[in-house]
């Protein structure tokens, strides 16, 4: 929504590994980038349209070799001052470089953010602005939806707990502003102090949690689709390696959802165990089987695990019904018994690639990753990118209200009039705010009166 | 039938605050005014509280002041006991509230607009607008006078079809028992005007005999007083001070207003209008704070030649016999006599999202409307709002541009912008908080704020300008010449720290970081700052300032240039919404009713999200190039 403001993005995809790009542009851009990168010359002092050799730092630690290119505004795509930086230690180098220019102060960019800028500042044909439009409105409504969507309930309810808790100071400090003869604030800041250092605490226990990726669930989401007992957690064990989903020959064991991060060829894969698709009256079980096709929907891709040992049933019909739209790669497991269906008939029904599969023996591992890998390159599967813009403006959120609050402090150790605190709360509240996507609205005036008595 | 018929440039509608301001404003630059009200014993009545400024109202006092206005001028000669309130929190913050001696507050400012060339004060209620063809051309009053205008102002603050309460006591009147405005509304409506309903209420007047004041806390106003108008010369506000006093509700009080809680018109169902949240009656704050054993009352004079005193805290619309109950339960009121009962009072009101930034109803040409009647609260809010009315009904009648204040110079600005762009449910309070860059709008530099302004638009006399220019040179040259200097850890610096309990010097320092100390200020450093020039309080008070703050000030001022920028982003009149189609619904149907001026502006209403505003930018970079 700021016009100027300084906005960054990685440019290139995220899953490819060696070289990757982020772009930087804005008024700040220049220096932001300085205050990050180590070459031969400061930036600033550098000619439009060359590239410097140097190394990006992070507290006098090299992170990464780059090759940076200056163009000056007008004379770039966005006409603002922009900077390309290319990086060369894959994706993880590529985020930890993007996380550095985000704490110097640039900010993520928006989907299509570099073109709406193109088009507001004039550098693009008009009869492109209806899909920029488009784009803006689409993109957003999908981010949204990912932001709500990657909060699980009670990341949400600790935001939501920590917003109030700042709103309810805040509007103590401003009644008194407003009403001082009601309400005092001698010894208030001690107060204030202690309970700002618990905020913060709280932001960087998220924060932590943000890092560790436990929140962060990026790559291609692929689930693991099938009847009760056709193999799909030793499909999960086996590509992640280690035991982890429970396997037992009982059918209907995987009751939830499991979940494994695991990296193919520098293609990250969030891999999704369900329960076995088949009718049941167990309760319990039923549960299970809704989630696993609720799930279809948001998947990139779906390893469909068939028992070749046994003919195919109504549940497996039932399975393949539900996904014949998406992208799917079918599983011939247990190739190391006898097999009774055929890998060309099912290929033939069915247009989708099929493998098989020994979770036994590993028979035909490889040909699965390579196929994974292929279905990437090829673009036919696709990670959802906006998710990961999500992801980076919730963390860069987060720690700008760590900022606002480590302020407060600052703010009352320096025996700073508490009427400055209430500037610095309400910043934390709203960055906080961003995460969850709330709208600033008369909140700050709410809590006063409905908390606060005040008045004649 | 023979009718009076007269013609002016402007008409107000009402003499309370606002209209005072609009009428004065239009007539001192140099149009033709009349401004009409129900009585001419209520020119600039206050009918509830006896003061004058508070938190952030003082803001917006002093920012009138700087443009011209006469609030500010009225009260440093009518005020009986002056107070600047948050005095030890931040700069930002500090504000002035008077005691005004109330009927001299009105007689000054009566007077005052009898002495205006080119302002006619009449008494007389005004029944109809003239409006044709979406252009006001004048109003009819009750006796069926005409009188034609080029511009009208609605200032009718609490009196539209007012009713007043307490009990099952219903009188139709304004506040006071004055006569009502029953007729104006419906022409309103008939010229498409969306109206509200809202309520307030004020407290009982005690007959000051009948209180014990031994049992209350006595409250002394400031030596030396600060006036609020910058071109009040500080001596002569050096006055003797009356004071206030402070008491307490308790748990009895509490039970007898929980007891007859279904005699409350506000409880009973009886009131329709949206009462304030921030100002509420002692049986609001009983029920909703239920779990506060006390709230205090402010016993404050009404007057020097009254001796009713007003119970600040203890608003209500109970019956008579429940007033005389509970305010006996009151530490020295025990025996009071009450002169005038607590009453709510309800009155018609506007939807305030009907005008632009300049006052002026969007649909009807020349209809500006300000004060109560715009749904806002408070005589200091009214008074802002009529001063700007005043002034756009008159630059607009001279052809020129509108003044539009925004809110990155003003309180008033956000006060307008505020009632203008969000629905307000409620009667609207100015605050601090509402203020986003209250760094930056402090009452000590509204003249430097706006000083140029009211000289531009024709109110600031040449000499009150040319001082403000003068004073902030003075200040800028200060601050550059304070930043230059460094200071060394010699033994006279040393001894100077140590007496205001300031850590010693190991090394040399720059002045300006010992200003920043928290124990230290600009003035304490004089003795080792030897080259410094002689300056006026006013001047050194900003310099202290804006050393002192300056990584603030500097990070407001940079949001404020981000905010600048989409506030210049003008939205043309006559775009449609229904050919934006990536907006959402919601966003278009707000936008297509409150029709914003601006980007900014449009960012602001509720239900319009980022991705709108970025849509909505694309939309006019294609709508610039048809």
């Amino acid at each position: 929504m700021y016009q100027s403001d300084t906005i960054c993005a990685i440019a290139t995809s995220l899953n490819s590994s060696g070289i990757g790009i982020i772009r930087v542009s804005g008024e700040e851009s220049i220096n932001i980038v300085d205050s990050i990168f180590r070459g031969k010359n400061k930036l600033a002092d550098c000619d439009t349209h060359t590239i410097q050799y140097g190394h990006i730092v992070s507290n006098s630690e090299v992170v990464d070799e780059v090759l940076v290119m200056i163009m000056r505004g007008p004379r770039s795509y966005t006409t603002e001052d922009t900077i390309e930086i290319d990086c060369h230690g894959g994706v993880l180098i590529l985020k930890k470089v993007l996380k550095l220019l985000l704490d110097a102060g640039a900010r993520i960019a928006e989907p299509g953010e570099f073109t709406k800028r193109a088009f507001l500042n004039g550098r693009i044909d008009l009869s492109e602005a209806e899909s920029i439009m488009d784009l803006i409105s689409s993109n957003s409504e999908l981010a949204m939806k990912n932001s709500i969507k990657q909060l699980s309930g009670s990341l949400n309810k600790i935001i939501v707990d920590l917003r109030d808790k700042i709103l309810y100071e805040t509007a103590f400090i401003e009644s008194a502003l407003d009403d001082p003869e009601h309400y005092d604030l001698s010894n208030y800041p001690d107060e204030l102090k202690i309970k700002v250092e618990d905020m913060i605490s709280s932001v960087d226990d998220l924060i932590k949690s943000f890092d560790s990726g436990h929140i962060l669930k990026e790559g291609i989401n692929t689930l693991i689709l099938g009847k009760p007992n056709a193999g799909k957690s030793s499909l999960l064990n086996t590509l992640s390696r280690r035991e982890r989903a429970i396997v037992t020959v009982i059918p209907g064991t995987t009751r939830d959802t499991l979940e494994e991060q695991i990296t193919i060829n520098g293609i990250s894969l969030n891999i999704i165990d369900t329960a076995g698709i088949r009718q049941t009256d167990d309760i319990v079980e039923k549960i299970g089987v809704d989630k696993a096709i609720d799930s279809i929907e948001d998947a990139d891709l779906i390893l469909f695990v068939l028992d070749s040992s046994r003919p195919l049933d109504t549940d497996d019909e039932f399975i393949i019904d539900k996904i014949k739209d998406k992208k799917v790669i079918i599983l011939l497991n247990k190739s190391d018994l006898d097999t009774v269906i055929n890998e060309v008939n099912i290929c033939k029904k069915y247009d989708k690639p099929v493998i098989s599969f020994s979770s036994v023996s590993m028979d035909g591992l490889n040909t699965l990753e390579s196929t994974i890998t292929d279905m990437f390159f090829s673009g036919e599967v696709k990670t959802d990118d906006t998710l990961y813009i999500t992801n980076s403006r919730q963390a860069s959120c987060l720690s700008n209200a760590k900022n606002s609050l480590m302020n407060v402090i600052a703010s009352i150790d320096n025996m700073m009039p508490e009427d400055f605190f209430s500037i610095d709360l309400m910043d934390a509240y709203n960055f906080l705010g961003e995460i969850t996507g709330e709208t600033i609205d008369d909140d700050l005036a709410n809590k006063i009166f409905s908390e606060f008595c005040m008045g004649k | 039938m023979s009718v009076v018929e007269e013609s002016y440039d402007v008409v107000v509608i009402g003499a309370g605050h606002a209209g005072c301001e609009a009428a004065l404003a239009a007539a001192r630059m140099g149009l033709n005014t009349i401004c009409f009200t129900v009585s001419m014993d209520s020119v600039a009545l206050m009918p509830c509280n006896p003061n004058i400024g508070g938190s952030s109202k003082g803001h917006l006092v002093r920012e009138l002041d700087a443009l011209g206005g006469q609030m500010g001028i009225n009260i440093d000669h009518t005020f009986i006991q002056s107070k600047m309130l948050n005095s030890s929190k931040g700069p930002a913050v500090h504000s002035l509230r008077a005691q005004a001696d109330k009927s001299a507050y009105s007689l000054r400012m009566r007077k005052t607009m009898q002495d205006t060339d080119n302002l006619t004060l009449r008494q007389a209620e005004v029944t109809d607008l003239i409006v044709n063809n979406g252009k006001v051309e004048g109003v009819k009053t009750l006796s069926g006078a005409i009188y034609h205008a080029k511009a009208v102002i609605i200032c009718t603050g609490t009196y539209l079809r007012a009713r007043c309460l307490y009990g099952d006591v219903i009188e139709h009147t304004g506040p006071n028992g004055l006569k009502a405005a029953n007729h104006l509304t419906a022409s309103l409506t008939d010229n498409n005007v969306e109206m509200n309903r809202f309520k307030t209420g004020t407290p009982a007047r005690i007959d000051s005999r009948s209180i014990d004041y031994s049992k209350m806390e006595i409250q002394l106003g400031d030596t030396p007083v600060v006036p609020f108008s910058f071109s009040t010369n500080p001596d002569d506000v050096q006055i003797e001070q009356v004071p206030c006093y402070l008491t307490y509700t308790n748990e009895k009080t509490h039970e007898i207003i929980r007891a007859n809680l279904d005699r409350s018109p506000m409880y009973s169902g009886v009131i329709e209008g949206t009462g304030p949240r921030y100002c509420p009656s002692i049986e609001d704050k009983v029920v909703r704070f239920a779990d506060k054993n006390r709230h205090q009352l402010f016993v404050e004079p009404e007057g020097l030649n009254t001796n009713e005193m007003y119970i600040g805290g203890m608003s209500s619309s109970m019956p008579e016999d429940v007033q005389y109950a509970m305010y006996h339960t009151v530490p020295g009121l025990e025996n009071c006599k009450i002169v005038r009962n607590a009453y709510a009072i309800e009155y018609d009101c506007i939807n305030a999202t009907q005008l632009k930034a300049s006052l002026e109803f969007k649909n009807i040409d020349g209809l500006f409307a300000a004060g109560q009647f715009n749904g806002s609260s408070g005589y200091e809010e009214a008074a802002a709002q009529g001063l700007v009315a005043g002034i756009n009904a008159a630059l607009k009648l001279l052809g020129k541009e509108p003044m539009i204040l925004d809110r990155s110079n003003s309180y008033i600005g956000v006060l307008i912008d505020d009632l203008v762009t969000k629905e307000t449910k409620e009667p609207y309070r100015m605050m601090t908080s509402r203020a986003e860059y209250r760094l930056l709008l402090r009452q000590d530099n509204a003249d430097i704020r706006l000083s140029k302004i009211g000289y531009e638009v024709g109110l600031l006399s040449k000499e009150r300008y040319e001082h403000v220019v003068e004073k902030e040179r003075l200040i800028n040259e200060e601050v550059a010449r304070v930043k230059e200097i460094n200071i060394g850890a010699r033994k006279e610096v040393q001894e100077l720290l140590e007496s205001y309990g300031s850590i010693p010097l190991s090394n040399g320092i720059k002045l300006v970081d010992l200003i920043r100390r928290p124990e230290l200020d600009y003035d304490k450093l004089a003795p080792i700052d030897p080259e410094r020039p002689s300056l006026s309080n006013e001047v050194r008070e900003e310099v202290n300032i804006y050393i002192k703050y300056e990584g603030y000030l500097t990070r407001q001022e940079k949001q404020v240039k981000q905010f600048k920028k989409l506030e210049k982003k003008l939205i043309p009149s006559d775009i449609d919404y229904d050919d934006v189609s990536s907006l959402r619904i919601e966003a278009r149907q707000k936008l297509t009713k409150l029709r914003p001026a601006n980007i900014g502006q449009a960012s602001r209403i509720s239900g319009v999200s980022p991705a709108d505003i970025s849509v909505l930018l694309v939309y006019l970079e294609t709508y610039k190039n048809k």
